[in-house]
């Protein structure tokens, strides 16, 4: 998921001529002074950190100032910040605006139906999931015609705007539209659009690019996600590599495998910590990164779980002894391997003459792994 | 009896000069899928493990008479493939292929869904009917032929579970497995009456994931139209919300999508929920013994 910072989204928005408030990003509080001063961005103005996590506004990383000293302080105070987790590195400053009612509008994909869905709430400016479903209104859009002019009248409808609201709403809904397909978007959701005066107005910016799509958007390519250094590493690498909060890691091949593998280690009270799908690949080279990937992200005990169905388990033993040799000695793991499927008598053989215990039973070798990771041995 | 595929299945692969068409051709045949041509544009006049190649779908389906297709060419070239396909009059094309843009999925589902071609996947393993033919990716080596229906979200942990279901002395009549993103061209709901509709398929076996609402539809579905017995299993029980484990659809968002809601869903449906993949050959057996 490519989640683009509200700045970013608001960029978008602009291209595709959504109306916002005037402002500007910043990234330093004299940056914030020289932008209000300037008339830039008018005063009274409010000073958001440009994080991917919500509730922004409960948790201090909205400031209002009045005057360009106090945007100086309020963006210095929330660029000192780290807000959950994240720290942050830009503010957008922007006018702030005499706001009537706030409204919810998204567009996303809909997985049952298979098509995407255009939502619409009068309750804006909260979180969409606290929303009454009764209040939320859902249209599919189809794809290969578009979001029809009745659609966009039903959703003015619902919203209560009429007259020129519900015309300035009618270019927000088509750029919403435009920007889901043109860009790739899984999500385009702007919450609050405000009305202001006798239009509507984007106050906030959520666009979520599908990974999948990268290829042909190559303008993201440097938007900074929420990944761990380590997982940035393996995308690049293209390991699927995901990293949770216990001290275990599984090594499996393909991702349901490999969760299910998750799941069995928890019911032995392990905590798993990494998630790494080697997917359809046996190829040696492939496999020793994806283990010295592993050793990177420090675990207390690894477990190799691996059915061969076409690849065979002789080749993956012998990739795997491979890939545990290369694995610095301060950086060494204990391993439960269960290799299972194709030759795998051969593949089993492989691995004791190296050391590595093999465990056909997924429980024995689940009990193994929690028990290795305690510090007791494989 | 089969669902979807069987002997009159005759299968052109798309992509098959690359190293995944070349050796899943070679296992289809062995599995005794009538793999009849192979597409590669540019390529014609060649051949691959004695299939003749051809530059288009519309002259290996002349050529051939072919009705499937197994699709491996790259994700931004698969939409174009698979169009070409539908536009060859195949009836059933499954993709194997990864990393397809949902955005792309969605043209493709509509399109196919227009002009009566159904699909397979994407990011999927294909499907199988041991004795009768196979297009996929599948290993050959975990069937046995059966009373039970498969159908899967997944594709390794579907090789183990229906590995497990024929060395219990079990075995299948067709597995189906789904794929992994989020856009499908077979859901669970779609291929739920093909295995009720099949006579000899006496029990289904259903593997899903954490990630949308294709369990919790299924459940629905079965409770209103399904009499066969239903054993189900949910993988990703422990995984965090917010983090995409793998497959593109396999997250949870803002809260929808849990193992959870999946597993009630279906148990209020009569469905027999294994908590580990490992129980589900015992419960397919015990099951199975009982009269219906």
């Amino acid at each position: 998921m490519v989640k683009l910072a509200e700045w970013r989204g608001k960029e978008v928005f602009h291209k595709y001529g959504i109306a916002l408030p005037r402002g500007t990003v910043v990234r330093s509080p004299e940056e914030a002074e020289a932008a209000a001063q300037s008339g830039k961005v008018p005063l009274p103005c409010v000073i958001k950190a440009q994080v991917l996590a919500g509730g922004r506004g409960k948790g201090g990383a909205v400031r209002f100032a009045a005057t360009p000293t106090e945007a100086r302080e309020a963006a210095r105070a929330i660029l000192g910040m780290e807000f959950k987790g994240e720290k942050v590195r830009e503010l957008i400053l922007e006018e702030k605006l005499a706001i009537g009612r706030e409204l919810y509008v998204s567009l996303t994909l809909d997985r049952s139906l298979r098509l995407p869905i255009l939502m619409v709430s009068p309750h804006g400016g909260v979180e969409i999931e606290s929303v009454d479903p009764s209040s939320i209104d859902r249209q599919p859009i189809h794809p290969f015609v578009g979001l029809a002019a009745y659609e966009r009248r039903r959703a003015a409808e619902f919203l209560g705007l009429s007259g020129p609201l519900a015309k300035s709403l009618e270019p927000v809904l088509n750029a919403l539209w435009e920007i889901f397909q043109k860009e790739d978007a899984e999500l385009v959701e702007i919450n609050p659009l405000a009305v202001v005066g006798d239009r509507v107005v984007a106050l906030d910016a959520k666009v979520i690019i599908e990974d999948d799509a990268a290829f042909r958007h190559p303008e993201y390519s440097e938007v900074r996600d929420d990944r761990t250094p380590l997982e940035e590493i393996a995308r690049e690498k293209e390991i699927a590599f995901v990293q949770l909060d216990g001290n275990i890691g599984v090594i499996a091949n393909g991702a349901g495998l490999t969760m299910a593998t998750l799941d069995v280690l928890q019911e032995y009270g392990g905590r798993p910590g990494v998630f790494l799908d080697l997917g359809g690949t046996d190829d040696p080279k492939k496999v020793a990164e994806a283990f010295l990937l592993m050793a990177r992200a420090a675990p207390k005990a690894v477990f190799l779980n691996v059915f061969g169905g076409v690849t065979r388990c002789d080749t993956v033993a012998n990739g795997l002894v491979e890939a545990m040799r290369q694995v610095p000695p301060n950086e060494k793991f204990p391993l439960v391997a269960r290799i299972r499927g194709n030759n795998e008598a051969e593949g089993v053989a492989i691995l004791r003459t190296a050391g590595i215990t093999s465990l056909p039973d997924l429980r024995d070798a689940g009990r193994a792994v929690v028990e290795a990771a305690r510090g007791g041995r494989p | 009896m089969s669902v979807l595929v069987d002997g009159r299945t005759r299968v052109v692969v798309q992509g098959i000069t690359g190293h995944q068409g070349t050796v899943h051709t070679r296992q289809m045949r062995l599995f005794g899928t009538q793999v009849v041509a192979g597409v590669t544009p540019g390529k014609e006049g060649s051949s691959v493990e004695g299939v003749p190649v051809f530059n288009s779908m519309a002259r290996a389906v002349a050529a051939t008479s072919a009705n499937a297709s197994c699709i491996f060419v790259p994700a931004p070239f698969a939409k174009d493939a698979l169009i070409e396909a539908v536009d060859a009059g195949i009836e059933l094309a499954v993709i194997v292929t990864e990393h397809i843009p949902f955005h792309d999925m969605l043209t493709m589902y509509h399109y196919a869904r227009l002009r009566g071609t159904r699909i397979i996947g994407p990011n999927c393993p294909g499907i199988a009917s041991p004795g009768l033919s196979k297009v996929g990716i599948i290993p050959n080596v975990v069937f046995r032929p059966g009373p039970v229906g498969v159908i899967s979200r997944s594709g390794t942990l579907t090789y183990e579970i229906v590995n497990g279901i024929s060395e219990h002395g079990l075995g299948e009549t067709t597995c189906i497995g789904l794929g992994g993103d989020p856009v499908n061209g077979t859901s669970f709901v779609d291929a739920l009456p093909l295995l009720e509709a099949d006579p000899e398929t006496r029990l289904i076996v259903m593997v899903g994931e954490i990630g949308g609402a294709a369990e919790e539809d299924a459940a629905d579905y079965i409770r209103r139209h399904v009499s066969k017995p239903v054993i189900g299993y949910i993988a990703g029980r422990s995984a965090p919300p917010g983090k995409r484990m793998g497959h593109a659809g396999a997250i949870v968002l803002r809260g929808k999508g849990t193992a959870e809601s999946k597993q009630a869903a279906l148990e209020s449906a009569g469905v027999q929920v294994a908590r580990f993949p490992y129980e589900i050959p015992d419960l397919v057996a015990a099951r199975l013994q009982k009269p219906a």
